[in-house]
């Protein structure tokens, strides 16, 4: 590296520690260069070398912003009115400025802390209770990946709950196609039949059992009709129902609780998300009371702090693939929060009338246009409708399509006869007016919202009469100065990146640069429908095509799909490519899934969705992969061998030497090598997974890539492999074609192992990934994989002599994170591990990760972004609360009261007239001069756990118990 | 109440108060501690014939799962209903209030089985 560099390029921006910052971290540990520190610690048989990268140079910011521009002039956003789940709606300008473009909000973690997390816990506690009035049901989650996966999760978990021994999940012929397409993957995959059914023809066959039946609310076509004989007949037969339900039509439609619905699934977009090419958005699943345990992904509750008083948390958390693994309600580990926020903000700003106002609206422009078709000679297909026309066209849908094309409107093809079209909150008279001309309606001079009563097309017993959205906060913000403040209010709570370091194992909380966010909210990437032509979208595919190159070029793969929209998708899509593989070459019985004990959680759970067999192979002392077991458990398996998931370096923090005579082994008995790629970030341009064994791996674009966390989504992740598995990676039935596929209109599948309802998963947010890696070019991203070694070294040299490192590779070095070993000293002092981490909140900083991947540890990742100065704070509170520890253990403070036990300290605690504490309020306070110059405030007391498990509320509780 | 000499016990952790052909089942204070503050208890109904070393219910914490498993073969002829609307007693008084289910076997004799310790034995195998 030139001298210089570290200031002038982004590289040097990005990565928190300069060279002399870096020399002397160096000298700590004893080596020259970051280069030696890396080839002491990673096996001289992985090391890469020296090797041309194929990424191009690093770009300056001004540079990559200026290609951004020309990608983003690429795509041409006509009004879409596809619909089809994705319909374009008016973000409001304060939720954008003040959530999705502000730091406070994106670049939050998971609220795995609730005691610094009230803000966004609050935030989603809204969405939660927003979803439950909205489908009148008793519980929301906060929130799923999309509406597509939702609704298989839905089927899943009527599987669980349903006492039916049938295997037979009844399916509405009239859903989304995307919705189709996954449920019939999902279920091949678990050996569950589908049956498909035109209800309103054929209701459901008493002569089929089955254990439940999803039914579009309204229909894919737009029609609506009264689903509540279906729904009492499979509940007569002990089956459970699935409704997936638009939200805005359910403001004017009878909820899907009302009509007797276990289950409603949908998504939250047209609640103020951009379609973004098809994400990120918040899905939703709401149940009716009975199956909270059952229900997959996060759940927010209430619960009480050490006050008495109410804070939220996540709740049963124990459902969840971190501590069930292969027997979790679902391999889904993380939620679409900040999406979710959004959308919950948006009801809060417009509130039930607001909400109901722009329903009607739409109701009612989609009456107008149902009369200008018909007056244009079309043939209006349902006689019952909401937002949806699917027309018979009157010449050919092929000139249909390209008359509202001509005036700027995408209208969607069904088949030659057939266009259906959606309405949507941006739909404005000017529109009508328009679609009229190409309806070919010349009957009238002028057209406008329909002012009829809305029982002349909707069924009166379908109306709906019941409140919703009653609580005061969808009812207070309705102006931007009150909206402004309440977002404010509740960011003010959370600690984010913006506050400090968050140093977060297994994580990766590395800085999420202002010019990577810039291209998130240009219209160019956030008005394109996902199943928009090609032509229209061409800057969307050159820039996926491209960032897929690159993702292939620093893992070794040959191919890559950037449709998994998180972490546990791209395990389940890399091991459903490893299972059909292991199919199409006639090996059915190779189902056996090899997994270490310190695995993550997620890849059990994902390899049992994959329909795979979960073995456990155990880990020596050192926390390595046991060969000898291994060994043992392959032979014990060897024909029905399907894959080994290892992660790399592993969960423990630590470059296994033996990663080669692994992959072999499992090689030489047939078996496919997946691996985790969680911990990229600690191996990229040193080494690659193509090169040492790897067949397939999913990478996690939000931590090694820069997508920022959101406070628990979204996240993206890719999956990558070899070329024999090229063949099985996600497709998508309505993809568009990338330049230089080898996919073509004819020979492709239809949709081969799909696993999110959008072709390209979360198109929106991959502009991050790609200025990261286009800023950084092939050196930056090696400088800062060396960088983040460097500073968890840094961290675990400096703590050693006061909490042990659990474990470390060769010449006793950790790789990106490091495990602190607390047993020893809750043994002696019995001051635990929650003790520390609620400390940490009182000196300012966000704990490490607790308890994962081993009890009663920490597990400390700094990530390259965070400078010396940082990295040394964090290290003085943490030798600083040791000391507080010995405290204890010597008998100064009393073991039930001390700073410790007691943490987080609020402000409240420290007004009070009597302080009965043998320490003084500043040390509860202000234990340190940065937390005096810089002082973080927990606006709760530590939370009780148990208490909010045992008495399970999960929506925003009534003002009077905030007395 | 505490555990008693003569209770019986499990490699799972669970321990067995018998009179006559139906033992009482529980998890041990050991168990109780090592799962943390209980908050759920799912057990099998009335009536369900259980098989010894089969899962038959869950008993779930803030942050981990046990797994209730049945230590001998039977009918289930009770199930803690106060233990299910008050999961706490599995942590208050794992001995007490705190049991999960009573299962009548066929015959007495199997309560004299290898598989089940006597206390001194239960209490080596935790390092007491």
């Amino acid at each position: 590296m030139k001298a210089g560099d570290s200031l002038t390029g982004f590289a040097g921006r990005h990565i928190g520690t300069g060279p002399e910052a870096q020399s002397q971290m160096l000298q700590l540990l004893g080596y020259d260069s970051t280069d030696s520190l890396m080839a002491a610690a990673i096996p001289a048989s992985i090391q890469l070398g020296e090797v041309t990268s194929k990424l191009p140079e690093a770009a300056t910011e001004t540079e990559a912003l200026a290609e951004l521009r020309e990608l983003a002039s690429k795509n041409r956003v006509l009004r879409s009115m596809i619909g089809l789940g994705y319909y374009d709606t008016f973000t409001p300008a304060v939720i954008k400025r003040n959530v999705l473009e502000n730091p406070s909000w994106y670049t939050a973690y998971t609220p795995y802390q609730p005691e610094i997390s009230q803000g966004r816990l609050e935030a989603l506690i809204n969405f939660q209770t927003m979803i439950a009035e909205l489908t009148g049901l008793d519980t929301a989650n906060a929130s799923m990946l999309d509406e597509s996966t939702a609704v298989v999760e839905g089927m899943l978990l009527a599987r669980r709950a349903s006492s039916v021994e049938s295997n037979t999940f009844l399916v509405d012929q009239d859903s989304l196609p995307q919705t189709k397409a996954l449920l019939e993957h999902r279920a091949a995959a678990l050996g569950i039949q589908l049956h498909y059914t035109a209800y309103d023809q054929s209701p459901p066959p008493g002569d089929i059992d089955v254990f439940g039946a999803f039914i579009q609310y309204p229909g894919s076509s737009g029609r609506v009709w009264d689903p509540t004989e279906v729904i009492d007949a499979v509940k007569a037969q002990g089956g459970l129902v699935v409704v997936a339900a638009d939200l805005l039509a359910l403001t004017i439609l009878k909820p899907p609780g009302e009509m007797g619905a276990d289950i409603a699934v949908g998504t939250s977009q047209r609640f103020g998300v951009p379609m973004g090419f098809g994400g990120p958005h918040a899905g939703y699943l709401a149940v009716r009371t009975g199956l909270e345990r059952q229900m997959p992904g996060r759940l927010v509750g209430v619960s009480k702090d050490a006050d008495n008083q109410n804070a939220y948390r996540l709740t049963l958390q124990a459902r969840e693939q971190h501590i069930r693994r292969e027997k979790a309600t679902s391999n889904i580990c993380t939620a679409q929060v900040l999406l979710a926020v959004m959308a919950g903000m948006f009801a809060v700003y417009h509130g039930p009338v607001g909400i109901k106002v722009i329903a009607e609206r739409v109701a009612r422009s989609t009456r107008a246009l149902a009369h200008a078709a018909s007056e244009g000679g079309h043939t209006v297909q349902h006689g019952n409708y909401f937002d949806t026309l699917s027309l018979e066209t009157v010449r050919s849908a092929d000139d249909l399509v390209s008359r509202a094309r001509d005036a700027g409107y995408l209208f969607f093809k069904v088949d030659d006869n057939h266009v259906q079209f959606s309405v949507d909150e941006t739909t404005s008279n000017t529109d009508l007016q328009n679609l009229a001309r190409v309806l070919g309606d010349e009957s009238s001079e002028s057209i406008e919202a329909s002012q009829l009563d809305l029982e002349t097309w909707l069924p009166g017993s379908l109306l709906r009469n019941s409140e919703f959205l009653t609580h005061q906060v969808f009812n207070s913000h309705h102006s931007e100065s009150s909206m402004m403040r309440y977002l404010k209010s509740l960011a003010d709570k959370d600690y984010a990146l913006d506050r400090g370091m968050i140093p977060l194992g297994s994580c990766t909380m590395k800085l999420n640069a202002a010019t990577e966010m810039e291209a998130v909210t240009w219209p160019e990437f956030g008005g394109v429908h996902p199943f928009a032509p090609a032509h229209d979208v061409a800057g969307y595919l050159e820039l996926i095509a491209e960032l897929q190159d690159w993702l292939a070029e620093v893992t070794g793969y040959d191919a890559v799909s950037l449709q998994p929209n998180a972490g546990s998708q791209g395990e389940l899509a890399g091991l459903l490519a490893i299972r059909t593989y292991h199919l199409s070459r006639g090996d059915d019985h190779r189902d056996v899934c090899l997994i270490p004990s310190s695995a993550h959680g997620t890849n059990a759970a994902s390899a049992v969705l994959a329909g795979m067999k979960v073995v456990v192979v155990a880990c020596d002392e050192l926390g390595n992969v046991d060969l000898a077991d291994l060994r043992e458990k392959i032979a014990e398996h060897a024909s029905n061998l399907a894959a080994l998931m290892i992660t790399y370096p592993s969960t423990h923090g630590v470059y296994e030497q033996e990663i080669r005579a692994i992959t072999d082994a499992v090689h030489e008995a047939g078996g496919q090598v997946y691996i985790d790629g969680a911990n990229l970030n600690a191996l990229l341009e040193f080494s690659r997974f193509g090169q040492f064994g790897g067949d397939v791996s999913h990478l996690n674009l939000h931590k090694t890539f820069c997508i920022p966390h959101g406070g628990g989504g979204p996240g993206v992740g890719p999956v990558a492999a070899k070329s024999h598995l090229a063949p099985f990676l996600p497709s998508h039935p309505l993809a568009q074609i990338l330049p230089g596929s080898s996919d073509s209109e004819q020979g492709r599948p239809a949709h081969r192992n799909i696993v999110s309802a959008a072709p390209f998963g979360s198109p929106n947010i991959l502009p991050i990934t790609w200025a990261y890696i286009r800023m950084m070019g092939g050196d930056g991203l090696k400088r800062a994989t060396a960088s983040a070694v460097l500073a968890a070294n840094y961290i675990a040299k400096q703590l050693e002599p006061h909490f042990p490192v659990l474990y470390t590779g060769k010449n006793g070095l950790v790789a990106h994170e490091c495990i602190l070993d607390l047993r020893p000293l809750t043994e002696r002092t019995g001051v635990t591990v929650d003790d520390v981490a609620k400390r940490l909140i009182d000196y300012g900083f966000h704990a490490p990760t607790m308890s994962f991947p081993v009890p009663g540890t920490l597990m400390v990742e700094p990530t390259e972004s965070e400078d010396l100065v940082e990295l040394d704070r964090f290290i003085d509170a943490m030798v600083s609360i040791k000391s507080e520890a010995e405290k204890v253990a010597d008998g100064t403070w009393s073991a039930t009261d001390n700073p410790l036990v007691n943490a987080p300290h609020t402000t409240a605690i420290l007004v009070e007239e009597q302080w009965s504490h043998p320490y003084s309020r500043e040390v509860a306070v202000f234990p340190s001069k940065h937390s005096r110059s810089h002082k973080y405030w927990p606006p709760v007391r530590r939370i009780d756990q148990a208490w909010g498990d045992r008495n399970l509320f999960c929506a925003c509780p009534p003002p009077e118990s905030f007395a | 109440m505490s555990a008693g000499k003569d209770l019986k016990y499990t490699a799972e952790h669970e321990w067995l108060s018998i009179e006559g052909n139906v033992a009482t089942i529980g998890i041990t204070d050991y168990a109780a501690e090592k799962l943390g503050d209980v908050v759920f208890v799912d057990l099998p109904k009335v009536g369900a014939k259980v098989e010894s070393g089969r899962v038959v219910g869950e008993i779930e914490s803030t942050k981990s799962v046990g797994e209730l498993f049945a230590p001998v073969s039977g009918t289930v002829v009770e199930a803690n209903a106060e233990v299910i609307q008050a999961p706490e007693l599995v942590n208050d008084d794992p001995f007490g209030t705190g049991w999960m289910i009573k299962v009548e076997v066929e015959n007495a004799s199997v309560f004299a089985s290898e598989d089940l310790m006597d206390e001194s034995a239960y209490k080596a195998l935790v390092g007491e």
